[in-house]
């Protein structure tokens, strides 16, 4: 497994592009929380600080993170399509069988590298969450920093999920823009299907079943978090009201997609005549 | 004899076409093979086949004593198809390291193998900025990486200027001769001819033979001959038996043989007839009249 990762790994960071992509990715986010988190004087007018909104308090804060850190996978998504794209293009897929790597090998150390970014993602926006967090938060007893974590384990499932579907669209069409232009395909199909469910049956069953869909379960595992802030703002209006919670079912659903995904690669690679 | 590669009624059709049809053939320790065959007769795809690229519509094939799987064989062959392909943002050193790490060998070697094409001094440049003869050879290293049992070489001079094709033959026959087994795939019948000692002979999928070079058609070779008395040495000759056709081109008179003969017995008999040649010489088919004449044996 470790041989499987370090070749990927050296496959990646020896080419530029993909290095400022992924250190894109990754530095980006963790930027994006640490200056808001920090006091912005608007021109002596005001003084702006997030964390006096109480959105930096335990446990709310690994809500928040997590999902403004989940928008900057788009760039690590344009790093796993290219990285199948140029071992297509480059015809380094072939040279790397005949070298002597199965094709089953070849699928696990594309997906290695997804899961290793993955964790050490989920691990940068934890330990920065936890900071910013016991920096600001008005709670700091243990039980309430601890609660409501498994909002970092969605994120990492969101994002092993999303990079997982990003590697099969890679394998389908070989070549890395037209992967992307697959995925937002994908996105429009999916909300066609809610429309037209919506106008054969209703709004609630339509969304039932668009949670069981590829990008709509990914989006499901953390929900938009302004309701949230907004329902801490104001307890007393019931209709804010809305499920935010990590819940296991979700989490199944993904990771029975991203097991669907590699499988499908695997089988892809497996039928196809290089 | 040690088995390297064994194939055994394999065959690839894509869609329609059929590119392999009912191929046999074993590959022994030791020898350098050919494979030979015009475009397009399936010698890429025999190879693509057991080198794992492309799968096989029915038959079988294994590599050595059949108790590897095809991948972990593969770390122990070398092999070159058509084009090099290597990561072009990767210097050379960094290119055949990676290849190290896929069959799962140390890093002492590189160096080693890049001297012996002659890439040492340019070992840190990056891959794309090699010539294509540059990058052949590169292929070459990196097929003899791991010291393999056994070279595969498809093509190995296409696309190459006369100073590249003769830079790479060099170097196949330095292999050669360190008791390596070579399989070459070419259209080139010069090429095959000059390192090889076994030939397979590929036509529309379908082998026409495989064996021994010089054994390729039932022939004892010819003479060419020249004389004074050209009338009279045609006589005695079509009165032999040993003589089977006889081809007259301007003065320069060819004798095919039915049965082996030395030239200097030849040369006494006609002494003795009372004839003196000027010219004598006694020659083998080259592989491309034998291939010439085995494809168009198999056509009538």
């Amino acid at each position: 497994m470790l041989r499987l990762l370090n070749l990927e790994l050296q496959k990646l960071l020896l080419n530029r592009t993909s290095k400022i992509l992924i250190f894109v990715s990754f530095v980006l986010p963790f930027f994006v929380i640490l200056l808001s988190s920090i006091k912005i004087n608007v021109f002596g007018f005001f003084t702006l600080e997030l964390g006096e909104l109480g959105v930096f308090n335990f446990p709310i804060i690994w809500h928040l993170t997590t999902f403004f850190a989940s928008q900057f996978k788009f760039f690590f998504a344009i790093v796993v399509v290219s990285m199948i794209g140029n071992e297509y293009s480059n015809k380094t897929l072939k040279q790397n069988l005949i070298d002597g790597l199965s094709k089953k090998e070849f699928i696990l150390s594309k997906f290695y590298t997804i899961v290793f970014f993955s964790l050490i993602s989920t691990l940068l926006i934890g330990l920065i969450s936890l900071c910013i967090g016991l920096y600001y938060s008005s709670y700091n007893e243990f039980s309430i920093i601890i609660r409501e974590t498994n909002f970092l384990v969605a994120y990492f499932v969101k994002l092993v999920g999303f990079f997982s579907l990003c590697l099969f669209f890679g394998m389908l069409v070989k070549r890395s823009a037209f992967a992307l232009a697959f995925l937002f395909i994908l996105y429009i199909l999916e909300w066609i299907i809610f429309g037209l469910i919506t106008w054969q049956s209703d709004h609630i069953l339509a969304e039932k079943i668009q949670n069981f869909f590829p990008l709509k379960s990914m989006y499901k595992l953390i929900d938009q978090p302004f309701q949230r802030i907004a329902m801490t703002k104001f307890p007393d209006k019931t209709e804010l009201v809305y499920d935010y919670a990590v819940h296991w079912n979700e989490i199944i659903i993904v990771l029975c997609w991203t097991a669907l995904f590699v499988f499908l690669s695997y089988r892809l690679l497996k039928k196809r005549d290089l | 004899m040690e088995s390297i590669l064994t194939i055994n009624n394999l065959t690839k059709k894509f869609g329609y076409l059929t590119a392999v049809k009912d191929l046999s053939f074993t590959i022994n320790k030791g020898n350098v093979y050919g494979i030979l065959g015009p475009n397009g007769s399936g010698k890429s795809t025999t190879l693509g086949i057991v080198l794992n690229v492309v799968n096989k519509t029915e038959g079988n094939f294994h590599w050595f004593d059949g108790n590897t799987t095809t991948h972990d064989a593969l770390k122990k062959v070398g092999a070159i198809i058509e084009n090099p392909n290597f990561y072009p943002y990767m210097t050379a050193f960094q290119n055949l390291k990676l290849v190290c790490k896929i069959k799962g060998i140390d890093y002492s070697k590189i160096d080693e193998k890049l001297a012996i094409v002659g890439l040492l001094e340019r070992k840190e440049s990056k891959f794309r900025t090699y010539s294509l003869g540059m990058k052949q050879r590169l292929a070459i290293a990196s097929a003899l990486l791991n010291d393999p049992e056994i070279l595969i070489l498809d093509e190995p001079t296409n696309g190459l200027d006369p100073q590249g094709i003769h830079q790479i033959r060099e170097i196949i026959k330095q292999i050669a001769a360190k008791g390596t087994t070579i399989l070459l795939a070419s259209h080139l019948l010069d090429e095959v001819e000059k390192v090889c000692s076994h030939v397979v002979v590929l036509r529309k999928g379908v082998k026409l033979y495989s064996g021994r070079v010089d054994e390729m058609i039932s022939s004892h070779g010819f003479f060419e001959l020249k004389c004074n008395k050209q009338d009279e040495l045609i006589q005695v000759l079509e009165n032999t038996k040993t003589f089977g056709k006889i081809k007259v081109q301007d003065n320069l008179v060819t004798a095919f043989l039915n049965e082996p003969m030395k030239s200097e017995d030849f040369n006494k008999f006609l002494f003795e007839k009372g004839i003196i040649l000027t010219h004598l010489v006694q020659r083998k088919e080259s592989l491309e009249e034998q291939f010439l004449q085995l494809t168009d044996n198999k056509q009538n």
